[in-house]
């Protein structure tokens, strides 16, 4: 399990790196944690000729959290979102979630950025940013930074709207209002693992009802997505334990599930049902 | 200090604490050559081309063989030197005209280091033409002989159980299956191969588990004389009776190495383990079982089929026959027949896997049980404890052969040690609290499985013992060690005979060239089989040494005691001793005859040898229990508490026998609820990796808690050894099954191991 | 081909150069370059933890980093860890709770726990069973190691 030749370039700046991914002309992959990427090679799937190892970069942006929004630079680890000082909804809710990834020596390596660059519809990052109307920022040397909403980066299973030159260099998430409240539920075989089903849900309780009402699901279809007919049946609504089914069973009506040999697309709804439910109760708590 | 018996740290750790561990990986000569496998990536296809050209045109490539390029090489053979009838089911050392399975070897590289090798190997060009892939062998035809798939029936039983069955009071039949699964050791396999012109010897170092007995097959395979061949094991990352079956690796190692004139390392990648290593388990059974009123058992028959895979391994048939000859377990019963399927299909070849034959076997039986106490009424253990082989009717004769060897239990008080368990355990209690919480709404269940498991037995285990000038011994044995702590439990046993410290033991092990025969480390025998003889070696070397000591003295021996390593007078015991070192030292061949001791020209210094055999195996025995809490929306069973008891006739070092029982039950817990090799319908493995193939992680099992007991001796050795390995992982499936069944409140529940989530939720879909 | 770099880094504390292909790992250049065997690799991918190393004071999977990554880094091995004695309380406690049965994972779960003793030596046990959870034992059904790393982490506290 030898990856194939590959030519290794270390640059110290975004532009630098950004250089070197238009002269690849696509045959180049970013190096980033290498949790995903490195494996994949190791079983040669991936095959690039370069490497931009971006461990280096010296004006990467790091992890700045405005009252308005938190920015995350390409080189931000997991461990780093996990043990975030942060007290607010947004800090909590990503400290949470980057507790669910891999294990401590995965989180020391592995980043945000290259999480949702790698496209897995069962990242925690993934589910994430979809659920918190997350804007990323993809760079090109040709054609510099362009803004695209999180729920039209994701193309597919591990293919996403950025273009081979393209680097992911800024993923800029709103700020939750103080007041928010939020809940994540998973199924995975193991911790550690790739989740089967995993979802969040973000809202507001003003005068006793719900607003704002968030509901993303991931590993379930190809693509981690919001389910507006489940935010919608809650929206306005007092929590409860009634309403709540009601919206899970939504949720699992609506999905088109992937089916894999260890769980079949009847078990997966199930566990959307149970996942958004258990996450519903959770944001109530 | 007596070492018997007591729980010390094991001698083996030292090293492997420091980094120091000399596994196969680690041994690299320095001008080896890289060897690659190239693998069919199709389950069935008939082979059209198979060209190397590509791999030979890159630098750093020495050279790369197909099948026409190998010349008359015989297929990989059977250990039994079983011939005829199942001579067309052995495996080619590469494929030729056909591919049997994905993975299967069709050519090979031999590179100058491994990243070359890998790249040489994708660049053989290999075509075939697809041919239907057979990965669901025929349920409906299942014991009939007629399938061309059917590679050979396995059938054992006595009385008449249709007679049995039809004047019973009830009748249960169960379809039951176990998945496949893989013993999977952290080290994956590897071969050095080495050719010393010099001595004209061939050194082979990695195949581990039975070193003479995979010399003499290398041997017959590459048409050498085995005394030309020197197979020596290092440390072993694992084997759990998956590492050490010879294979076509290992064959083309032996065959670069000399063909080509230097040192071949042959190291296995994980991915290519998961498709290359023996596979095992993978039975599906018919089975019955017929029960009087009052929860007696009368009979059973059991029909099973075995998912093959490919080919045949070196170990031909005897999961079958294992299967067949341990169902019974340890009840009564008034017949009882087992037939066994061997079939073959597209995937990767079957063979052992820690407590093959067993873990199935017990799944069965013990859910047949669970089976007729759900039908009775009765509680499932009191139906157990009623059918129990009583104490008194040891030994016991099963009616039943495992070869040419009639299955004979020979010690046996197993109502005492489920008395004990349930003490020790607190079952009562335990079951009482399970039962609270579920009619609280929990889902939550408590099982319990007896087995009686096999060890040891047969001949060609020997211990060669000498003791040095400075009193150290030395214990060449024909054994193997796995990481099971052989060296120490030898050292325990062979240290109380001669009075030294256990640290002052050096145990030799899994070298051919170091003693004649040996039946290495299968089958739970090591300790059995070579700890008897090293305790019969050492009681001659200790004769030796008081025999020599009365001349020296001028003390006759029968007056003298040996203690804390010195011989002395036993009425003068506060007297300075003679160390044994300086008895050792007397002994030597130029002094003995000086001193005019006793000595024996053909057994020069210090030391004896002896060897064992047993006609019979012995057959130690135990319970698994589990309380299991099950997530009935996800389907997730989470094992909260699990427990082994088992009785080992006389435990050498009870910790090293719990770590044995502890480890065994993880895996069993794996192989209840995680642990499965799927294959698509085109026989694509879906685990190619350890992300694939869910291997218990710390955070989903218990600490296991043992009860080792030594309540009944083995009658057949002197020290009463029975094996320990493969009890802890023999009765996790059953238990489990009946613990889930119990928690979702349906008997019966389970029929599939394993127990994933999904299935769970099937289950629950059923049921409600 | 691709290039062959010249690398320098800190290894167990000692200044050291090689030069690799971009595509060895670290995990090999320290086995086939450096001959340092302690390091095992059980999966290549990350999944199993045999390999894990310590760059810059935090546990790493040395098969999935590149060799050339290591430019100017502290890297410790197991060697490095049982020479300067810093590992002793836990090489005690694994052999004293018979956490080492074949061995071959033991390296891995050794420089873990280093790690994590070094990061925080008042970690709670049930951080350490989490910790315990990141990497794969066949042998020992993960009780004895959990044990032992608990029974190292007492003995850490107390001399700290």
């Amino acid at each position: 399990m030898t990856p194939a030749s590959f030519d290794h370039h270390a640059p110290r700046t975004i532009d630098e790196a950004l250089g070197l991914l238009a002269q690849a002309g696509g045959d180049a992959r970013i190096l980033a944690g290498g949790q995903s990427l490195v494996p994949a090679m190791a079983f040669r799937l991936a095959q690039p000729s370069v490497l931009v190892d971006i461990n280096r970069l010296t004006d990467a942006p790091g992890l700045v959290e405005e009252s308005d929004r938190l920015e995350i630079g390409p080189l931000v680890r997991h461990e780093t979102l996990r043990r975030m000082p942060s007290r607010t909804p947004l800090g909590e809710v990503l400290a949470h979630l980057a507790d669910h990834i891999g294990t401590w020596p995965v989180r020391t390596r592995g980043t945000f950025c290259g999480s949702l660059a790698h496209a897995d519809p069962a990242s925690e990052w993934g589910l994430a940013v979809v659920a918190l109307d997350a804007n990323l920022t993809l760079e090109s040397a040709s054609d510099g930074p362009r803004s695209v909403p999180a729920s039209e980066f994701f193309a597919g299973m591990q293919m996403t709207a950025a273009r081979e030159e393209e680097m992911l260099t800024a993923v800029t998430i709103p700020a939750l209002p103080a007041t928010a409240r939020w809940g994540f539920a998973e199924f995975g075989r193991r911790t550690g693992d790739f989740a089967t089903v995993l979802a969040l849900v973000v809202h507001e309780l003003k005068g006793g009802r719900m607003t704002g009402v968030r509901i993303a699901v991931g590993g379930v279809e190809d693509v981690p997505r919001r389910l507006g007919p489940a935010e919608e049946a809650l929206e306005g609504a007092a929590p409860s334990k009634v309403r709540f089914e009601q919206a899970a069973e939504i949720a699992s009506e609506i999905v088109e599930p992937l089916e894999d040999p260890l769980s079949d697309a009847l078990h997966r709804r199930e566990l959307v049902r149970e996942m958004v439910l258990r996450a519903l109760q959770r944001s109530t708590r | 200090m007596r070492h018997l018996g007591r729980p010390l740290p094991r001698l083996e750790a030292s090293p492997l604490v420091s980094g120091r561990g000399l596994f196969t990986g680690s041994m690299q000569a320095g001008d080896h050559l890289a060897m690659r496998l190239v693998r069919s990536p199709f389950a069935h296809a008939r082979v059209t081309s198979v060209d190397v050209s590509g791999a030979l045109a890159l630098p750093g490539v020495v050279a790369a063989w197909s099948w026409s390029d190998l010349g008359d090489l015989p297929p990989i053979s059977y250990r039994t030197g079983d011939t005829g009838r199942l001579d067309g089911f052995r495996q080619p050392v590469l494929a030729s005209d056909l591919v049997r399975y994905v993975g299967e070897p069709i050519a090979v590289v031999f590179a100058e280091d491994p990243a070359t090798a890998e790249d040489a190997a994708d660049q053989v060009d290999f075509r075939a033409e697809l041919l239907d892939a057979f990965i669901h062998p025929v349920t409906s035809a299942l014991g009939g002989s007629s399938d061309h798939a059917t590679v050979a029936l396995v059938e054992q039983g006595f009385g008449d159980v249709e007679h049995a069955i039809a004047s019973a009071d009830i009748v249960v039949e169960l379809e039951l299956e176990v998945g496949r699964q893989a013993a999977m050791p952290l080290e994956p396999r590897g071969l050095i191969a080495r050719w010393d012109g010099a001595r004209n010897l061939l050194e082979i170092t990695g195949a581990a588990k039975i070193p003479h007995i995979d010399r003499d097959l290398l041997a017959d395979q590459i048409g050498r004389p085995a005394s030309r061949i020197v197979l020596a094991e290092g440390h072993v990352g694992g084997g759990f009776g998956a590492r050490g079956e010879i294979g076509p690796e290992d064959v083309l190692a032996c065959l670069g190495a000399l063909r080509l004139g230097r040192p071949v390392a042959w190291l296995e990648d994980r991915r290519e383990h998961m498709t290359a290593a023996p596979q095992a388990r993978g039975q599906r059974h018919i089975a019955r079982v017929a029960a009087q009123d009052d929860g007696r058992l009368v009979a059973m028959d059991v029909t099973f089929m075995i998912d093959q895979g490919a080919y045949l391994r070196p170990d031909g048939l005897r999961i079958a026959e294992l299967t067949a000859a341990m169902l019974q377990g340890p009840y009564r019963l008034d017949a009882f027949r087992a037939l066994g399927d061997v079939r073959l299909t597209n995937k990767t070849p079957a063979g052992p896997y820690r407590g093959a034959g067993r873990v199935e076997g017990t799944f069965v039986r013990e859910r047949l049980v669970d089976a007729v106490a759900d039908r009775l009424g009765l509680d499932p253990v009191a139906v157990r404890r009623r059918n129990l082989v009583a104490a008194e009717e040891m030994p016991a004769a099963r009616g039943v052969t495992l070869g040419e060897v009639p299955v004979v239990y020979d010690s046996g008080d197993y109502a005492l040690l489920l008395k004990r368990a349930e003490q020790t355990f607190a079952l009562e209690r335990l079951r009482k609290r399970t039962r609270t919480r579920r009619s609280k709404g929990e889902a939550v269940g408590f099982g319990l499985a007896f087995f009686v498991d096999r060890s040891g037995g047969g001949s060609g285990d020997g211990v060669r013992i000498s003791v040095d000038d400075t009193g150290t011994v030395e214990v060449v044995t024909g054994a193997a060690d796995l990481g099971q702590g052989l060296e120490t439990a030898v050292a325990q046993i062979v240290a109380d005979i001669l009075a030294v410290p256990y640290t002052d033991v050096r145990v030799v092990h899994g070298r051919t060239d170091a003693i004649g025969f040996g039946q290495g480390a299968e089958a739970s025998r090591s300790t059995v089989m070579t700890g008897t003889a090293a305790q019969q070696a050492a009681e001659k070397v200790r004769e030796k040494a008081l025999a020599a000591a009365a001349a020296l003295i001028g003390v006759s021996a029968d007056r003298l005691m040996l203690d804390e390593g010195e011989v002395r007078p036993i009425e003068h015991s506060d007297a300075p001793g003679l160390p044994i070192g300086a008895i050792a030292h007397a002994l030597r061949p130029d002094r003995a005859a000086a001193l005019a001791l006793p000595h024996s020209p053909d057994s020069a210094g210090l030391s004896a040898e002896a060897w064992v055999s047993l006609d019979s195996p012995t057959y130690p025995y135990g319970l698994a229990a589990a309380v299991v809490a099950v997530d009935e929306e996800t389907g997730a069973a989470t094992v909260e508490r699990f427990f082994v008891a088992a009785d080992v006739g006389n435990a050498v070092n009870p910790k090293l026998v719990e770590s044995q029982l502890a480890g065994g039950a993880v895996q069993g817990i794996g192989g209840a609820l995680s642990e499965e090799l799927l294959f698509t319908a085109t026989g694509e493995p879906v685990a190619i990796s350890f992300a694939d193939y869910a291997l218990p992680t710390a955070d989903q099992v218990p600490d296991i808690e043992c009860l080792i007991t030594d309540d009944a001796p083995s009658p057949l050795t002197p020290l009463g050894l029975k094996g320990a390995g493969e009890l802890g992982i023999n009765g996790a499936g059953a238990a489990i099954a009946a613990a889930i069944d119990e928690a979702i409140g349906t008997p019966g529940a389970v029929t599939h191991l394993p127990v994933t989530p999904a299935r769970l939720r099937a289950v629950l879909r059923g049921v409600s | 081909m691709s290039q062959i770099r010249p690398l320098s880094f800190r290894l167990n504390g000692v200044d050291t150069s090689v030069t690799v292909e971009p595509r060895r790992t670290v995990a090999e250049m320290l086995r086939s370059d450096l001959r340092l065997s302690g390091t095992t690799v059980g999966c290549e991918q990350g999944s199993c933890g045999s390999c894990t190393v310590i760059v810059d004071g935090e546990p790493v999977r040395a098969c999935t980093l590149f060799a050339v990554q290591l430019e100017g880094r502290e890297l410790r091995t197991i060697e490095g860890l049982a020479r300067d004695g810093s590992i002793q309380a836990l090489q005690e406690a694994f052999v004293e709770e018979d956490a080492v049965q074949c061995g071959f994972c033991t390296s891995g779960f050794l420089v873990l726990a280093a790690a994590a003793l070094e990061s925080d030596p008042f970690i709670e046990d049930e951080a350490i069973d989490a910790l315990v959870s990141a990497n794969l034992c066949r042998c020992t059904g993960y009780g004895p190691i959990r044990r032992a790393v608990r029974k190292a982490a007492k003995t850490t506290r107390r001399a700290t």
